[in-house]
């Protein structure tokens, strides 16, 4: 009893000293100009299984933009990082197919990292997954109202990889795969933070389906929060 | 003549081939919205449906785009049926005793085969019916005349068709569609052919061997021309499948200039600020700097058909007389391409609209199968020979007799014997 007491005091001493040399990378990303109008997904509301899940007229995502320019749906990650993936020790990430709608629309994963494809509609859906990247197969399955998850891995990283539904061809969603944990997506007011990143300069690269990419050289420092802030902009 | 080949009319006979026809247009623009509504693999399995035996795949679930590409599926089994049949009634009508069994018998085979329902098996019918439709067109043409040997190529035909859309499925290979597309085209051409070669009016027309006796012979420039305009509207309509098949919607979004110029900029940048400003509704993929360019030379040939059919209308209407009917069918064929311009510029202008680009599809089929109609007729109606009619003498074109090709001999009903013959005068069919 003791030993577990003297071991548990050691544990809790130790923790900080695995994240000493690392630190945490924040920041904001807006987008500068003014993007196109969303378009109003009209198959979706005319669908006779479907329209009856959305009140109002649902409208395309591309551009999800805040009052200041908060762009939301940027991927941002470290690059040239590679060969440091936890994907297989991750836990799965859960991909929704909701009203007939992909939930999330934009995320991202690690190489060997389960993700799991729910489908909460009362329909069949198919999903159909169209990777770029050779070593990932392209894959499409059928997937019946209540029927279990469909549980995919991608082995090797690739920057939005599109998962559709044929037969609801408005359905589709963008995921990104990485070989390293260093990655994030940035929310509704543009903030994204990347955890422990270990120490070291680093070129920061931001990504949007629409808006292009651009980059950052940036070091993180020991404890030290980086914060960086980058635009996209619509040309 | 082959004493079995019957030159009886049969009206269930034609019957049954203009309903393979018509059955195979319906064919065309079912799957044609399949690829419009972009929902060729939302049926992921083959030759089963979600699971199910394709005939037993419960109503309920005709969803989204199941529904159009399911009903690709079963209309593409009736048509097959159809095919089938005829292909055996050619054979049963046109050969006798141990020739008539076997041509059954195998027919029967290939059928069966098909119903083992195994990929392996499916793979290595496909991979026969190449030689097999090679083989039946070879023999079609040393049997002038005979029609069980199209049948044959025809069956080939609807059975590696079949195997290719299940392949496109279930290898998810989107280039596959590229040929399922054409190969349907030519299909449809082969079963308009076959309809028209069970016609009265053919075998009135066509009785004897040489040119008709009725009609005027189609002089060698009008040939080529009717034959080059169809060639143009076949690769036309490659074009058409591959724009189609890349599943990149529209990659030019304007009519008649291309992003606001008469040559676009496809440099990287320029294209990359293209697919920025495009918000798409479905799943399409980005635009590429080649796929504007395909679409540029879609429209380029185009405007080629246009100049080359109406060329054939204005040399039919000068050559031939009013009440001839390759005149008719070549004024037939101007209104078509006339509609079909029209169609793909209302394409553009309703961003893709399903229903408009499934019409632009029915209207180029239309298109090809009545350039290959108008082709058959001339080709038949060819003279060969010296000949004295009334007080003239024609002199046989030197090049004609040496282009005295096969493909002539098989559209005669019987074998071309050197002779000569009487041509009725051609004044009374000429325009003045």
């Amino acid at each position: 009893m003791k030993n577990i007491y003297i071991l548990t005091i050691v544990a809790a001493l130790a923790a900080p000293l695995g994240s000493a040399f690392a630190g945490d990378i924040t920041g904001k990303i807006t987008l500068k100009g003014t993007p196109p109008k969303e378009r109003d997904i009209t198959p979706l509301k005319d669908d006779a299984n479907c329209g009856k899940f959305h009140s109002t007229m649902p409208t395309t995502r591309f551009f999800v933009v805040g009052a200041g320019g908060e762009l939301a749906d940027a991927v941002v990650y470290l690059q040239g990082v590679s060969g440091k993936s936890t994907g297989a020790a991750a836990a799965p990430a859960v991909m929704d197919q909701k009203n007939c709608e992909y939930v999330p629309q934009i995320f991202a994963v690690q190489t060997g990292q389960k993700l799991s494809v729910k489908n909460s509609d009362p329909v069949l859906h198919n999903v159909h997954v169209q990777p770029t990247a050779a070593g990932n197969k392209e894959d499409n399955k059928a997937q019946m109202a209540g029927s279990a998850d469909l549980i995919l891995s991608f082995d090797k990283p690739e920057l939005f990889m599109k998962f559709k539904c044929d037969v609801h061809p408005w359905m589709f969603a963008w995921v990104s795969v990485f070989d390293h944990p260093y990655f994030a997506v940035s929310g509704k007011d543009g903030t994204f933070k990347i955890a422990n990143v270990p120490a070291g300069k680093y070129t920061l690269e931001v990504a949007h389906r629409k808006a292009g990419t651009t980059k950052q050289e940036i070091e993180v420092k020991d404890g030290e929060p980086t914060k960086v802030e980058l635009s996209l902009e619509v040309k | 003549m082959n004493p079995s080949i019957s030159r009886e009319y049969s009206g269930p006979l034609h019957g049954f081939a203009l309903l393979t026809a018509l059955a195979t247009l319906a064919l065309i623009v079912v799957g044609g919205l399949v690829t419009s509504h972009g929902v060729g693999m939302s049926v992921p399995d083959w030759p089963n449906t979600n699971g199910y035996n394709m005939f037993q795949f419960p109503v309920s679930q005709w969803v989204g785009g199941i529904l159009y590409e399911h009903s690709h599926r079963l209309v593409a089994s009736f048509v097959g049926l159809l095919t089938t049949v005829l292909a055996v009634w050619f054979w049963v009508r046109e050969t006798r005793g141990r020739n008539r069994w076997l041509g059954v018998c195998a027919i029967t085979a290939v059928i069966l085969l098909m119903g083992v329902r195994l990929m392996p098996v499916y793979i290595a019918l496909a991979a026969l019916t190449v030689p097999m439709a090679a083989f039946g067109f070879i023999r079609a043409l040393q049997n002038p005349g005979s029609l069980r040997w199209l049948g044959v190529v025809a069956l080939a035909a609807v059975i590696l068709q079949g195997v290719l859309g299940g392949l496109r499925v279930v290898w998810i290979k989107d280039q596959l569609g590229v040929f399922h597309a054409t190969l349907a085209q030519l299909f449809f051409v082969l079963t308009c052919a076959l309809a028209l070669l069970t016609s009265r009016w053919w075998l009135r027309n066509f009785t004897t061997e040489g040119p008709s006796l009725l009609l005027p012979v189609i002089p060698l420039p009008i040939r080529r021309l009717l034959v080059f305009s169809t060639f143009l509207i076949l690769a036309q309509l490659i074009l058409g499948a591959t724009m189609r098949h890349q599943h990149a919607g529209l990659a030019i979004p304007d009519f008649p200039l291309a992003y606001g110029r008469i040559l676009p900029d496809t440099s990287p940048e320029a294209v990359a600020v293209y697919n920025q400003r495009r918000l798409e509704i479905t799943s399409v993929n980005p635009i590429t700097g080649m796929q504007i360019w395909l679409q540029i030379g879609h429209r380029a040939l185009a405007l080629g058909i246009l100049a080359a059919v109406t060329l054939s209308f204005l040399a039919a209407r000068k050559t031939l007389g009013k009440t001839h009917p390759i005149r008719r069918l070549a004024l037939a064929w101007l209104g078509l391409i006339c509609v079909q311009v029209m169609l793909g510029a209302w394409t553009i202008w309703s961003n893709k609209a399903a229903d408009i680009a499934t019409l632009h599809v029915l209207t180029g089929a239309l298109s090809l199968a009545v350039g290959g109609i108008v082709t058959v007729i001339a080709i038949r109606n060819r003279d060969t020979e010296v000949v004295v009619a009334g007080s003239q003498c024609l002199a046989v074109d030197e090049n004609q007799k040496r282009q005295s090709s096969a493909a002539f001999r098989f559209f005669s009903p019987l074998r071309v014997r050197a002779s000569s013959r009487r041509l009725p005068p051609q004044r009374e069919f000429l325009s003045p």
